[in-house]
């Protein structure tokens, strides 16, 4: 009985197929594939914003949103209905284009940031049997076009012809395309150990079961190593805290989207976000196993159920994580990844290689986390030996 | 020749043509990125998926990136208002049209070329692989060595030397958007 | 017409676009633009001819190829880091007025 609960929207697709005629089948198989794309995650999009807001109020010892339920009623719904009234606001809000702007690049900017975005989720392995496609070099793909989101970070700096939007995006290019690297790094030791650059290959690796527990990569050192390295590097990617110095409203006003409002700004953060859930999409194919469960006896919960469990527990990771940590400043943001980030990648590299080639036994354990942990205090300390901390003073006010 | 197909090729072409007539630098820029996905699409088209992607991730995603940062630093974001082109353009023109002519002949002309038409190959990443690392791996080192001696030429040609400054290498990572801004100004002050 | 053949004409077309941009642009990075779009109509030539010669399975042309497009990146690079210096030195990109030796 789970195994149909776990394979109904196949079977709900391949039924559906059965209606349409034979001429027409492949458009809209390929039609009902993607349409839930683009109804979920924006769904997804909109409750995580209000759990975000919730959240760091709540760290931030206060209530966030409570109010909104449904409109035009009285039922609160701990203000779980306050995405209505923010998405209706941003919808009717007025369209102001600066007068000096380049109005068709302006125009295209958030059509190009979301774009590439909705088209990374086509590769990520939801469930069993469900991935909406299942290309030979998946992971290949989902870096390229998290590739050409730096485009539209551009086109909306320059484009607006303002200087703190141009400064804005020249930062959050340099660290982009700074932290692409170890994220890249620390994916391609999950595909030499598996062999393949398949996403749904990679999932099938993890699907064993030692004891009860599976085989995900993030129990082995190196997978360990790779996942915080992946984890820190999508913070990045997402421009989300502590590396949002780009858009962060202390700093630089709203750096490169400074100049968006109404739709277009909704469409910038609609695909910021949709553009962190790829990414931990990403990381749970890669490290956590994607739809598999943690446990032998729990494999009888449909596998959809796993991804999105896994995939909410990570998007409240970066919400905690955003609400507890401070801004990194930009030289600091710049040495973190040229200096730790990537050396520690390549040394994961390396580990993977060694834990590959160490056979089955249990000194491999030993070898690669004392490797890991000897490189991560000597990087930190190297990094850190430059910063002059000296014992923490107060000084009150006179 | 399918619609989609037909409709990729007139817009790499078309935006292959605006990209090297455009006045502006960065709309320039933005066509070229344009240019670079649509031959990405006719690889995929001829079922090298591995190169499409590459594709996208270098040119796109890093050799694009590169040109406006370039455009940016040499402070050339906005329209010239002189003439964009070199002295001599007429016979550049006329002997580009005359290449063209002669590799469209030649192909057309082409016994051997009439009659290239083959069944799909089926590869895999698999076998890129293979073919890498055991026929290719010489290739493959040396272009690890080339790359980075591009990438350390680069960095010392482009390296800003001012007297008296802390020459230490991260500051220069620094430097770009400051660069960018204080030439996007300069330019600015200048054109006025 | 075979597809071969429509595939050269393509890139045939590409490279004279190229080609005409490159010997005819004031700029200097548009000079360099035009190298790129040379380069990959080049590339494409080498696709076309893998996917419809005799030997697919052999992938020569795919890993040509393939570090075709290595050189291309760490070219540009090395171009583009020109054309910022000689622009520090000289305060012009314009390649009319780059036409001394003398630094």
């Amino acid at each position: 009985m789970f195994d149909q609960l776990d394979q109904i929207f196949v079977t709900l697709k391949h039924q559906l197929m059965g209606f349409i005629p034979g001429a027409w089948q492949p458009l809209v198989s390929a039609i009902l594939s993607i349409a839930l794309i683009p109804v979920v995650f924006p769904a997804l999009f909109s409750i995580v914003t209000v759990i975000e807001r919730k959240g760091i109020g709540r760290i931030q010892n206060r209530y966030g949103p409570n109010r909104v339920g449904i409109p035009f009623t009285k039922i609160r719904l701990a203000g779980f209905g306050q995405f209505l009234p923010d998405g209706l606001k941003m919808l009717t809000k007025e369209d102001i284009v600066p007068r000096a702007a380049d109005k068709l690049v302006h125009f295209l900017a958030p059509v190009v940031m979301l774009v590439p975005v909705l088209l990374a989720y086509s590769v990520l392995p939801f469930g069993r049997n469900m991935t909406v496609s299942d290309f030979d070099a998946g992971v290949l793909f989902f870096f390229a076009v998290g590739g050409a989101v730096e485009i539209s970070v551009f086109m909306a700096g320059w484009s607006s012809r303002n200087k703190y939007s141009l400064l804005g995006a020249m930062r959050a290019i340099a660290q982009m395309i700074s932290y692409e690297i170890p994220l890249i790094l620390s994916a391609v030791t999950v595909v030499m150990i598996v062999g393949s650059l398949n996403l749904s290959a990679i999932v099938q690796h993890q699907n064993q079961y030692t004891f009860g527990i599976a085989h995900w990569f993030v129990f082995t050192p190196w997978g360990f190593a790779g996942f915080l390295l992946f984890l820190v590097a999508s913070l990045a990617e997402s421009n989300r805290t502590p590396f949002d110095l780009p858009e962060a409203e202390s700093e630089i006003i709203a750096g490169y989207f400074t100049e968006y409002s109404g739709f277009k700004f909704a469409l910038f953060f609609l695909g910021e976000y949709l553009g962190m859930f790829a990414i931990d999409g990403l990381g749970i194919t890669l490290f956590l196993g994607g739809w598999t469960a943690p446990f032998s006896f729990l494999t009888w919960i449909p596998s959809y159920v796993w991804f999105f469990g896994k995939l909410m527990a990570l998007v409240c990771l970066f919400i905690w994580i955003r609400a507890t940590l401070p801004r990194l400043r930009m030289d600091q943001l710049m040495n973190f990844a040229w200096k730790f980030m990537l050396p520690l990648a390549l040394i994961n590299i390396v580990v993977a290689g060694i834990w590959h080639f160490m056979g089955q036994d249990w000194q491999r354990w030993l070898v690669c986390s004392a490797i890991l942990a000897g490189a991560y205090v000597v990087l930190g300390s190297a990094l850190m030996k430059k910063q002059n901390l000296g014992k923490r003073t107060y000084r009150f006010a006179e | 020749m399918s619609t989609p197909l037909l409709i990729t090729l007139v817009v790499t072409l078309l935006a292959a043509g605006t990209a090297m007539c455009l006045r502006n630098l960065v709309h320039s820029a933005l066509m070229l990125a344009i240019c670079f996905s649509g031959i990405a699409a006719v690889y995929l088209q001829l079922n090298a998926e591995f190169v499409g992607f590459t594709e996208i991730l270098v040119y796109v995603g890093a050799i694009a990136i590169l040109i406006v940062i370039a455009v940016l630093l040499t402070s050339s974001g906005e329209t010239p208002e002189k003439s964009v082109l070199t002295s001599g353009w007429f016979a550049g023109a006329v002997v580009s049209v005359l290449v063209f002519t002669a590799l469209g002949w030649a192909v057309l002309h082409s016994h051997v070329l009439a009659s290239g038409n083959a069944p799909a190959p089926h590869i895999t990443v698999k076998d890129v692989g293979d073919v890498l690392m055991t026929q290719y791996v010489l290739p493959l080192e040396i272009i690890a060595l080339m790359l980075t001696a591009a990438m350390i030429g680069a960095v010392i040609i482009a390296y800003k030397e001012e007297p008296g400054t802390d020459t230490k290498p991260q500051t220069s990572t620094k430097e770009i958007p400051a660069a960018s801004v204080s030439a996007y100004v300069a330019g600015k002050e200048g054109a006025q | 017409m075979s597809p071969l053949q429509g595939c050269l004409l393509f890139s045939a077309l590409l490279f004279a676009t190229g080609f005409a941009g490159a010997v005819t642009r004031r700029h200097a990075i548009l000079v360099l633009v035009g190298i790129e779009l040379m380069l990959n109509a080049a590339n494409l030539n080498l696709i076309a001819f893998w996917r419809f010669g005799p030997h697919p399975e052999a992938l020569t042309g795919f890993i040509f190829v393939l570090f075709s497009m290595a050189l291309a990146a760490a070219e540009a690079a090395v171009g583009l880091a020109l054309v910022i210096a000689i622009y520090r030195h000289k305060r012009t990109s314009n390649l009319d007025e780059v036409k001394e030796l003398k630094g």
